[in-house]
């Protein structure tokens, strides 16, 4: 009996005693955090995604109670309501800022690229990349492997087996930029989603002479300064044997895509042209 | 028998192509030398468009310390400085030039009697090996003359030569050491002069009885080199391994071969010097070997730089039917070619044909830890572990596992009989990891 009370009091007695040290302890070292960064937190859509540039949701909400103003801050998973909900906590007005969106630049599919050797390796794009160019005659294009998609927390990604290409699921997309991490190739671009998703872009990597690109791959850029001469907006640049439309600049004039000799210039979720342009072409044709 | 004590495998040898004797190829009538097929920063084109250059003509000079010049193999006219294909795929800067005739420099000895006297010394020889553009000649092409320069403070005592070629298939050192083995024998002396070494020890496997029995004899009238037989075993080429089989020192992880007191130098290269130094003939043609089980003519091709492969190999007899791939240099370190349309390179040692039936990678299945990998490493390291850490991209955990001793022979995928593709992702981390320890050294700096 006396053995049981014994340890009993022993371990009680040690138990209180460490309890008040710990309390004493924890009152010395207490980090006083602002109570805001969890109800930040709490608003934000937890996807960790790191597309708002701070490490994961808690980092972000770190960022938004710290800073001044929300003007360079957004959630690209949430979008403005998200941040409108953080700004209301904060006492601080949220900006809408341009969504955006992932994009792939490259055509090459199977149909304007042939295949010129059969890759049987471990089939991971970055392992691919370092052994060598790829399946086709271009070493700039997709190697259709799938890196970004293993990498996209949002299933938005998927490459399509038959053109062999990445499609990007504009719905799901958060432009959070972990499949352009993951690229090796470097395709993988985040570009304004523009008016009622509306986009032209240069569809091509290839930082090769026209000629030789043209030989390996129907729809790659050659560089011949036909966009650059036609684009009223002064949008677009060329450098590296390669045209670039800056999204800032970019009216969505198309004429671009029109001038294009390969079809590298991309339009997307345009309505379909008007007849007059049409008929105007084929008269030309005609008087000729 | 003396080999390696750590892990070691033994494919099948299939040496088809010994004892053939070394032919010429033919010149073309072009040929594109690559100015970036070596270890280190490719070297600067110093012709161009128009210019006519001679056999031995300097055309890229050395772009800093490791780096390597690169002479013109034929007499002709050059029609452009561009970007060829290499093997991999990727453009790379080359020299066109069009052949018109064989004329060399005069500066080079064409005479083929041996000149046994050394008269330089040895910062002579030096400069000579540096601008023959001399590089390794067993697949790494490192610049010579950055090894024969070792660190201030460290000693060689003992030059390796490396005539063990454990790779299968390639036979063109074992047939340079029975054509050129007095050469060889000159070659060593000056390197053993360069490096001011007493003792010089030429180690060849034991599959090469021939090439041991010559180069022994010789070896007599040239004091202190020795000649050792090896026990055939893969990869004792690689140069910690030879080390290991001939010295019993196990090079640091991390370090060079000059930590233990060595220098190995592959018989090839020191050829390559012999002629360099006595006959004042630059680094411009190397012995390849052609082979595949089902070659009509399997042999050994002495071919200038610059040839295309394809040229190389229609002299030799042409594809054979059912080829799955074509492998350059030997099947277990080579790399398959995605065309045969690129340019013969300083480190370019063979062509492997295989035929379709054995060129099928077999359906990879779960790892059954048979540790079968972990005990052919011949580096000691755990292939199996550092896979899945790669597969995880657990990076940290992959140097820590020591990644950068891999010597990516690929033993391990040669022998795990779930045929997981191992090697493939321990390259992958070497490659990420090592650009990680470059990156965090850069930021300290």
């Amino acid at each position: 009996m006396n053995t049981i009370l014994a340890a009993i009091l022993i371990l009680g007695g040690i138990g209180i005693l460490l309890a008040v040290l710990i309390y004493f302890v924890s009152e010395k070292f207490k980090v006083i955090e602002d109570p805001r960064y969890d109800q930040v937190e709490a608003t934000l859509p937890a996807a960790n995604c790191g597309g708002c540039g701070f490490p994961g949701c808690r980092g972000f909400a770190v960022a938004c109670v710290e800073s001044d103003s929300l003007d360079h801050l957004n959630c690209t998973v949430g979008g403005i309501e998200t941040m409108e909900k953080v700004a209301s906590i904060l006492g601080k007005t949220a900006v809408a800022h341009t969504p955006t969106v992932a994009v792939v630049r490259c055509g090459g599919d199977c149909e304007h690229r042939p295949r010129m050797n059969e890759y049987d390796g471990v089939k991971h794009c970055f392992i691919a990349h370092n052994l060598y160019s790829g399946e086709t005659g271009c070493s700039w294009g997709c190697l259709g492997f799938g890196d970004c998609e293993l990498s996209c927390d949002f299933d938005a990604i998927k490459v399509n087996p038959i053109t062999k290409i990445p499609e990007v699921d504009e719905e799901k997309c958060t432009s959070c930029g972990a499949c352009v991490r993951a690229c090796p190739k470097m395709l993988i671009e985040i570009r304004k989603k523009g008016p009622k998703s509306r986009r032209i872009y240069v569809n091509c990597r290839n930082k090769d002479k026209g000629n030789i690109s043209r030989k390996s791959c129907n729809v790659s850029c050659i560089a011949c300064n036909k966009c650059f001469k036609v684009c009223p907006h002064e949008a677009i640049s060329i450098g590296d044997n390669l045209a670039f439309i800056h999204d800032d600049k970019c009216k969505l004039c198309r004429k671009c895509v029109e001038v294009c000799p390969t079809n590298a210039i991309v339009e997307l979720n345009f309505p379909p042209r008007r007849k007059p342009v049409e008929a105007e072409g084929e008269t030309l044709v005609t008087n000729k | 028998m003396k080999t390696f004590r750590i892990g070691g495998i033994h494919p099948k040898e299939n040496k088809f192509s010994a004892g053939q004797r070394i032919k010429t190829v033919a010149l073309p009538d072009r040929v594109v030398i690559p100015l970036a097929h070596y270890s280190g920063m490719p070297s600067r084109a110093v012709v161009k468009k128009g210019d006519f250059v001679k056999v031995g003509q300097l055309i890229g000079q050395a772009d800093g310390y490791v780096s390597a010049n690169v002479h013109s193999s034929v007499s002709g006219r050059v029609s452009k400085v561009d970007v060829q294909l290499d093997a991999s795929g990727y453009k790379r800067p080359a020299v066109f030039i069009d052949v018109e005739g064989d004329e060399w420099l005069e500066s080079i000895d064409l005479t083929t009697d041996i000149k046994r006297e050394c008269h330089f010394t040895k910062e002579e020889i030096l400069t000579k090996i540096q601008s023959a553009g001399i590089v390794g000649l067993g697949g790494a092409t490192f610049p010579a003359h950055v090894k024969l320069a070792p660190p201030p403070g460290k000693k060689a005592e003992v030059l390796i030569i490396n005539g063990v070629e454990c790779e299968p298939f390639l036979t063109c050192d074992h047939q340079l050491m029975l054509e050129k083995g007095e050469e060889i024998m000159v070659g060593i002396t000056i390197l053993m002069k360069v490096l001011a070494v007493e003792k010089a020890v030429i180690g060849i496997e034991n599959n090469k009885q021939d090439a041991v029995e010559y180069l022994r004899k010789i070896a007599k009238s040239y004091p202190g080199i020795r000649v050792v037989p090896l026990k055939v075993r893969y990869p004792q080429g690689g140069e910690k391994q030879l080390i290991d089989a001939i010295l019993r020192r196990q090079v640091p992880s991390g370090k060079i071969p000059i930590e233990v007191g060595t220098v190995v130098m592959n018989v090839a290269t020191t050829f390559a010097v012999y002629e360099a130094v006595q006959k004042g003939k630059p680094l411009m043609e190397r012995v390849m070997t052609i082979s595949g089980k089902e070659v009509q003519n399997p042999g050994n091709y002495l071919v200038r730089l610059g040839v295309y492969l394809s040229e190389v190999v229609n002299q030799a007899g042409g594809v054979p039917e059912r080829t799955g791939k074509i492998i350059g240099g030997g099947p277990m370190m080579g790399r398959s070619l995605m065309n045969l349309d690129v340019p013969m390179a300083k480190g370019s040692a063979g062509i492997v044909f295989v035929p379709d039936r054995d060129s099928v990678r077999g359906q990879d299945r779960n790892c059954i830890r048979c540790a079968k990998c972990v005990t052919v490493c011949p580096m000691g390291l755990e292939p199996f572990l550092l896979m899945n850490q790669s597969e995880r991209e657990m990076w940290d955990e992959m140097e820590q596992n020591r990644i950068m001793d891999c010597i990516e022979c690929g033993s391990c995928s040669y022998t795990c009989p779930s045929n997981r593709p191992l090697l493939d992702y321990i390259r992958y981390g070497k490659t990420t990891v090592g650009f990680r320890i470059r990156s965090r050294k850069a930021a300290k700096v």
